[in-house]
């Protein structure tokens, strides 16, 4: 039992996907303008990662090895389409906001490499908690960034303001990404390699 | 004069890396060096160029007619895929020596964001160049992809310079490698945020 706990636990601090495996670096720093949406995007990741993770660990042992990443990616934009399509249809605000980088899913280096790392040699059961812990990791990473990044441009935490004026307009755009992303990783050296 | 506004607005003030965040994963990993940098850039520009233009016509004469504009992300990524693999061996019959320059990028780029992202960009979205917003024509998205692979190119270069002299000095140990890497990328996104405004 604690070996199944510690799959879902590694994804959160020892493989945490932003931080120590630098993956997916682009909806990273493009979607974390807010702390709403760096959760959304990261709970949208989630979804494709873990559906993805459990067909590809039962299609796996049948896939030719010569083909088997043509037919990983296409299992992923399926499912990356099926998201597309449910999001237009329950939350049209989300799919607006999100814009480009939901169909950008499908090359997210995260799930392509999830499943050539886990899910093609291990069981079903495994590679879905797999998927819920680095998918866990990856939303609470987005979520922290989309934090920082809210409370410097805005003054607010998931839209609730709590200092008044302008904040500081830079780090909504396009440079306070890397920079936040770059000092919080710095942050994260120091605590984790402690 | 439209064509005009459409190149300085993709490499400037719409700079796919520095803007959008498109390609940022090569974008990290092979400006170590100038040399893999501009030979990346290269085979980006390429790519980028070539599958605009096939994905462009493949919406418009395949999906939009039949209505399965809903396949667009799956097939799209099958199209680059399949571009890349062919651009790598045609290249590497007729041209050897380009083979060899850029052979190592080619398998990569099928990952690179920024190819989707701007086949998507292009058929999804309106533009607006100084006239009213409207959806590009087939010359326009060329010249968009073209000029907007010319902005990443920019971007590497000039970021693999900085990295080249990063690499020679003192930096405090948590912020060795990526972290002063992001940082320096942020003051350069600060500098093309004085482009904004131009277009």
């Amino acid at each position: 039992m604690a070996n199944k706990l510690s799959i879902i636990t590694k994804g959160l601090l020892k493989e945490n996907p932003t931080f120590v495996l630098v993956l997916g670096m682009c909806p990273t720093l493009a979607t974390t303008t807010s702390a709403m949406n760096g959760l959304e995007m990261g709970l949208a990741t989630m979804f494709v990662l873990i559906l993805s993770n459990i067909v590809i660990s039962l299609i796996a042992p049948v896939v030719p090895d010569k083909v088997h990443i043509p037919v990983y990616i296409v299992v992923i934009a399926t499912f990356v389409t099926v998201l597309q399509l449910l999001m237009q249809a329950f939350t049209p605000d989300v799919y607006k906001t999100l814009g480009l980088f939901i169909p950008l899913i499908v090359v997210n280096c995260i799930i392509l490499g999830r499943a050539e790392a886990f899910a093609n040699k291990n069981s079903v059961w495994d590679s879905a908690l797999d998927g819920i812990g680095i998918g866990l990791g990856f939303t609470l990473s987005l979520t922290v960034i989309g934090i920082v990044r809210e409370i410097l441009g805005s003054g607010a935490v998931f839209g609730f303001k709590f200092i008044s004026g302008d904040g500081i307009l830079a780090f909504v755009m396009a440079p306070g990404a890397f920079l936040v992303l770059g000092y919080l990783m710095v942050l994260f050296n120091k605590i984790a390699k402690k | 004069m439209e064509y005009l506004l459409i190149i300085v607005s993709a490499i400037f003030v719409n700079n796919i890396v520095l803007a959008q965040f498109l390609g940022i994963c090569p974008f990290l990993g092979v400006s170590n060096k100038l040399s893999t940098a501009s030979g990346m850039s290269l085979a980006v520009c390429f790519v980028i160029t070539l599958a605009t233009v096939v994905t462009y016509l493949i919406n418009k004469f395949l999906l939009v007619p039949f209505g399965l504009t809903f396949l667009q992300t799956i097939a799209f990524i099958l199209v680059i895929a399949a571009l890349v693999q062919m651009v790598e061996i045609v290249l590497k019959k007729v041209s050897p020596a380009l083979y060899q320059a850029l052979g190592i990028f080619l398998p990569l780029i099928t990952t690179n964001c920024a190819v989707l992202g701007v086949a998507i960009n292009v058929v999804t979205k309106e533009f607006t160049f100084g006239g009213e917003a409207h959806m590009l024509n087939l010359g326009e998205a060329t010249v968009y992809a073209f000029a907007t692979s010319l902005g990443y190119g920019l971007a590497m270069v000039l970021f693999a310079g900085i990295r080249e002299h990063l690499s020679l000095n003192e930096v405090p140990k948590a912020f060795k490698g990526l972290p002063i890497a992001l940082i320096s990328v942020g003051i350069m996104a600060l500098a093309f945020l004085g482009f904004s405004g131009i277009v």
